[in-house]
């Protein structure tokens, strides 16, 4: 011990002679009265750290654990269509004759499925042009009082809860639908307009961030050859903003094919094959939705709809998927 | 200073849940769930009774009545509500379970006003729902396609509605809404559609009520099954309920709740019914 200190005072007084520029922790410090225990205990900072890693940690642990169990049910119940039930994977995809009640003969996602995909797209579609139109003028033309103004509308637009957007679809799009197409007004192209409204928000304020991201010296150099702002925008801007425009469309997508009540609100929730857009139909989610209740856990109706779940997680996870691409490749 | 505040406050959130979660479990609760048609009976009643007992603490929650007898079985709730006799969910062992029917509920056909319908025998009814009959002119009506709206599978009121009149046929395959508002407001605003619901939603001008071979859907019918479409309302509990539950439930019988409170959320007594029905749906006179 009596070594260890006269070697640690060794050191000490070495540096205090080596030291150029006083530093302020030597200054109460010097060969006589050396405080060992404060020098070799770990300090307060060190402390600090150790706990505020161990919060995190711990705080990381228990949500990948989350995640695994969420992972896992949706799983195991949505599996157990294809190996407890004996559920043809091809059946469930390919068919349209869902009524699980009735049978493993029975479920068959396809009619599903294709609705899902049909409001996503439609949705995204309309809603694409729309949000380049609006992020172009909120960075391109305008970036002052209005573009702020801009920016909290679409704020407010993310903030509405979607039984907000459910319950105007049912008494004025669906109404207005039904005088124009025909039909019941419930059907696809409701559920599409309504979309449209839901992911128009997401899919500008990414493109917001994609023009922002095009750097400075394009546009001038741009300018510099004698391009017009239009020419710009639409040779130089949008060019190379092409990819995280990209990603935001995905979001967008990602948005809509997960949304639930709204849809289920507006769609008519019939699953069949939709054979127009003002017809009836039903998504996986508005039929998780108003199916989940009346289900037995466990019995082939459940598992069913819990297939429809792992359906749309493996979906969400392409969707993922496609957005690390697409980040890749530019 | 501050970091090591912003550590304690991460600290204290991560441990409340734990915390929330211990506390609540202190007192002996009952928890009820299941059937969306019976819970706001069951919360008023629960509610009154906690008036009364001020150490009860009763808590009710909707979902379905799948969920509230897979619920129920499962052991995690003490009473699992019920429109539809366990015995005809699969899934569901009932030798497990014990049933207390607690009211009646009525369920009404409904049209949009413009069909210009009021009666349908139980067959023309059965015809429409199975897609034979397409047309409100079949039946006497205007010159309109009929459109079906159903009930979600599954649902309580669907299955009664299908036991009773379309006696195992397969419903055409159509729209499906889940709850009485929603398919009162479709039908309301949507010319040539059909749908049911139970009684207490139908009190509205803007839908038409449809009688069954000329019998009116009113309560007063119902006790005598001369109107058919009614269903029991099932308290279901696990094996024997406990001491809590079996107080509880005995309050929902009594006469107070009975008298009161049934008839004014639309209920029917079950105290006043002069036949019973079993869940093969064989109808006996009481006394018989």
């Amino acid at each position: 011990m009596a070594k260890k200190e006269q070697d640690l005072q060794e050191v000490v007084e070495q540096a205090i002679a080596q030291q150029k520029v006083p530093h302020v922790k030597f200054k109460g410090i010097n060969p006589r009265n050396i405080d060992i225990a404060r020098l070799t205990k770990p300090s307060k900072e060190t402390r600090q750290e150790r706990w505020g890693k161990g919060l995190t940690a711990l705080a990381i642990v228990l949500i990948g654990l989350l995640i695994v169990a969420i992972i896992g049910f949706v799983g195991m119940h949505g599996l157990a269509t294809f190996f407890t039930d004996k559920v043809n994977i091809f059946q469930f995809l390919f068919s349209t004759d869902w009524n699980p009640g009735a049978g493993p003969k029975h479920v068959g996602a396809a009619a599903m499925i294709v609705t899902s995909f049909a409001v996503t797209l439609l949705a995204a579609m309309i809603a694409t042009p729309f949000a380049i139109a609006v992020a172009l003028f909120m960075t391109e033309y305008e970036s002052g009082k209005r573009a702020n103004l801009l920016q909290s509308v679409m704020e407010l637009l993310v903030g509405i809860p979607s039984v907000v957007y459910g319950f105007l679809g049912l008494t004025v799009i669906v109404p207005a639908v039904r005088t124009i197409f025909g039909g019941t007004g419930f059907g696809i192209l409701t559920a599409t307009l309504i979309l449209f409204v839901m992911v128009l928000p997401t899919i500008t304020s990414l493109t917001v961030d994609a023009f922002k991201a095009v750097p400075k010296e394009l546009r001038k150099s741009s300018a510099a050859l004698g391009a017009t702002r239009w020419q710009t925008i639409f040779h130089v801007v949008l060019r190379a903003a092409r990819a995280r425009i990209m990603t935001a469309i995905i979001f967008g997508m990602a948005r809509a094919f997960g949304e639930a009540l709204a849809v289920q609100m507006a769609i008519g929730n019939a699953v069949l094959m939709p054979y127009n857009l003002v017809s009836p139909a039903a998504t996986l989610t508005s039929q998780l939705t108003s199916q989940m209740g009346n289900t037995v856990m466990g019995t082939l109706p459940n598992n069913a709809l819990w297939s429809l779940a792992l359906l749309l997680l493996i979906m969400s996870l392409v969707f993922n998927f496609l957005v690390h691409l697409i980040g890749k490749k530019s | 200073m501050r970091k090591n505040n912003v550590g304690k406050l991460l600290a204290i959130l991560l441990f409340m849940p734990l915390f929330l979660v211990g506390c609540s479990q202190n007192r002996q609760k009952i928890t009820i769930v299941g059937s969306s048609a019976l819970q706001p009976l069951i919360e008023q009643a629960g509610n009154d009774y906690h008036l009364a007992h001020l150490d009860s603490n009763i808590v009710v929650q909707g979902g379905g009545s799948g969920t509230g007898l897979s619920q129920v079985q499962a052991g995690a709730v003490q009473v699992g509500t019920s429109d539809v006799f366990a015995e005809t969910q699969k899934g569901i062992d009932e030798k497990k379970l014990t049933d207390f029917q607690v009211a009646i509920v009525g369920i009404v056909p409904i049209a949009n006003k413009g069909v210009h319908v009021k009666n349908l025998s139980r067959q023309q009814l059965a015809d429409i729902f199975t897609g034979k009959i397409k047309n409100w002119r079949e039946v006497g009506g205007k010159d309109l396609p009929i459109i079906v709206i159903n009930r979600s599978r599954g649902s309580g009121t669907r299955t009664t509605f299908e036991d009773l009149i379309l006696k195992g046929k397969e419903a055409v395959n159509s729209q499906e809404q889940d709850s009485n508002g929603t398919v009162k407001k479709i039908v309301s605003t949507t010319p040539g559609t059909i749908s049911y619901i139970s009684f207490p939603y139908a009190n509205d001008e803007n839908i038409q009520k449809i009688s069954i071979n000329h019998v009116e859907p009113v309560n007063k019918n119902i006790p005598t099954n001369k109107w058919p479409l009614w269903s029991y309302e099932h308290m279901y509990t696990k094996g024997k309920p406990n001491e809590a539950t079996a107080k509880f439930i005995k309050y929902v019988l009594s006469k107070k709740v009975q008298k009161d409170l049934v008839p004014k959320i639309g209920y029917l007594s079950i105290h006043d019914m002069k036949v019973t029905r079993d869940s093969q749906n064989k109808v006996t006179k009481i006394g018989d």
